[in-house]
């Protein structure tokens, strides 16, 4: 994966533009997850998925409410689709078509903290004082995510060490 | 990265995507292509009507139908000679080709040749997996000599097929790698491949999960962005392939060459194109 450099916000609308875009793509990544595994009948993954996804539009409705309120109505991003993932989005590589709660989760939990550093990041070296004090809320935000996903990992018992075995997989040739 | 702001972006990525969900296995690298291929066309702002996706046969070639793009699903192969053909009748639009190394190198491995020769402006996606992922697992021109599968125990014992070597000795005018586990870097190859008039073509390596599970985190650590500048010069690009060991990514090589444009399209009255059939 490409490195996440936080960039150098020149203003509070540059950031909000940025961090609706980090949220919006979360989301929408954790969507196309759903989907790949209601495809291979992976249910109950498809469900957390799904409330990942859930979760990320509300913080998306947050930001935006956020940035309203501030009469940001000039949002622009600084970056370009060619850029890196943002630092909340899922690898959609680490995904497996058998894959447990606990592993959908503790890609979740990643994501959170790869996020919460991110903002950490900015807030420590934003020049401008309403980038910085919207920062460390995003920061903060996540943080409590982290401790959320926590609380929900520990609702499921430890992985099988055989959860991958597939009684019928699909390396077997005809 | 996305903007929200909706009056300086009038297409995002999610505009791209169809309705149809993706069959693929999760963990695909073809994923991140899909994701890249819309990314690209958002980052370029080119309507969804003005795009079309064409595709031969194999789990790549699934592509054209989860994109909200025009999109022809043709025969194993041949995914090169319809693209062309629609290339040169409708110069107008941005035609996408995307393959396999099944698809593209062994059962339409003459097409391609033929299509960096042609420089007709394509952008040629193949995904590279190393192995026939849908018909379960056969090797592949790219398959390396000692993997053993079960139909071809101890390996094949065959010398890989070198794309970028075959692609710049035939004349493609733009060539460039990327990795699936980089979807910004993919993106970029796929946006600079469709900006470069002519025929460009992007080998992205694109790990399978299922048949080739010892590739994705190898590749992980293995790929690397190339170490030099790009090179309008094919000889230096040459050269530079001679060290490849099929990991650098970015551009190798962004030739000059004019692209192939017949002298009429299908936009010309029928009677000059019936004066040049009477030729």
């Amino acid at each position: 994966m490409s490195e996440i450099k936080p960039p150098v916000f020149a203003d509070a609308a540059e950031f909000f533009a940025e961090a609706l875009a980090i949220e919006l793509e979360a989301s929408e990544r954790y969507e196309l997850l759903a989907d790949q595994m209601e495809v291979h009948n992976n249910r109950a993954i498809a469900a957390i998925f799904r409330k990942m996804s859930a979760i990320e539009a509300e913080h998306h409705k947050e930001i935006a409410r956020l940035a309203a309120a501030a009469k940001l109505d000039g949002l622009r991003a600084k970056f370009s689709w060619t850029g890196a993932d943002g630092p909340e989005a899922t690898d959609l590589s680490e995904a497996h078509y058998l894959m447990t709660p606990r592993q959908a989760l503790g890609l979740a939990r990643h994501n959170e903290e790869r996020a919460a550093a991110y903002f950490e990041a900015i807030a420590a070296e934003a020049t401008d004082p309403t980038v910085r004090a919207f920062a460390a809320t995003m920061a903060s935000d996540e943080r409590r995510h982290v401790v959320w996903v926590d609380q929900w990992i520990a609702k499921y018992e430890a992985d099988d060490p055989n959860w991958d075995e597939d009684p019928d997989p699909a390396v077997i040739t005809e | 990265m996305n903007d929200l702001s909706p009056a300086a972006v009038a297409f995002k990525p999610a505009d791209y995507r169809s309705a149809v969900k993706p069959v693929w296995c999760p963990g695909c690298g073809d994923h991140s292509v899909l994701l890249a291929t819309q990314r690209a066309l958002a980052e370029l702002q080119l309507p969804p009507e003005q795009v079309a996706v064409v595709s031969g046969i194999g789990c790549s070639s699934r592509l054209p139908a989860y994109l909200n793009t025009y999109g022809f699903h043709g025969v194993h192969g041949r995914a090169l000679p319809v693209a062309t053909g629609l290339k040169t009748a409708r110069p107008d639009l941005t035609v996408l080709v995307a393959s396999g190394d099944g698809d593209g190198f062994s059962i339409g491995g003459n097409h391609f040749l033929h299509a960096c020769r042609r420089n007709v402006d394509l952008t040629y996606i193949v995904m590279d997996n190393r192995i026939y992922g849908m018909t379960k697992g056969q090797p592949s021109p790219t398959t390396e000599p000692d993997f053993d599968t079960a139909i071809s125990p101890g390996g094949t014992g065959l010398s890989p097929f070198h794309p970028l070597v075959v692609a710049l000795a035939s004349g493609a005018n733009f060539i460039a790698r990327a990795f699936t586990g980089d979807v910004g870097g993919c993106t970029k190859m796929i946006v600079e491949a469709i900006k470069t008039p002519g025929f460009s073509f992007v080998h992205i390596l694109s790990p399978c999960v299922t048949f080739r599970d010892d590739q994705q985190k190898a590749w992980k650590k293995l790929a690397r962005g190339a170490m030099v500048e790009e090179t309008d010069d094919p000889e230096r690009a040459a050269r530079r392939l001679m060290t490849d060991d099929g990991f650098n990514v970015g551009v190798l090589y962004r030739g000059k060459r004019e692209p192939y444009r017949p002298r009429l399209t299908g936009g010309d009255p029928v009677e000059a194109l019936e004066a040049e059939f009477a030729q």
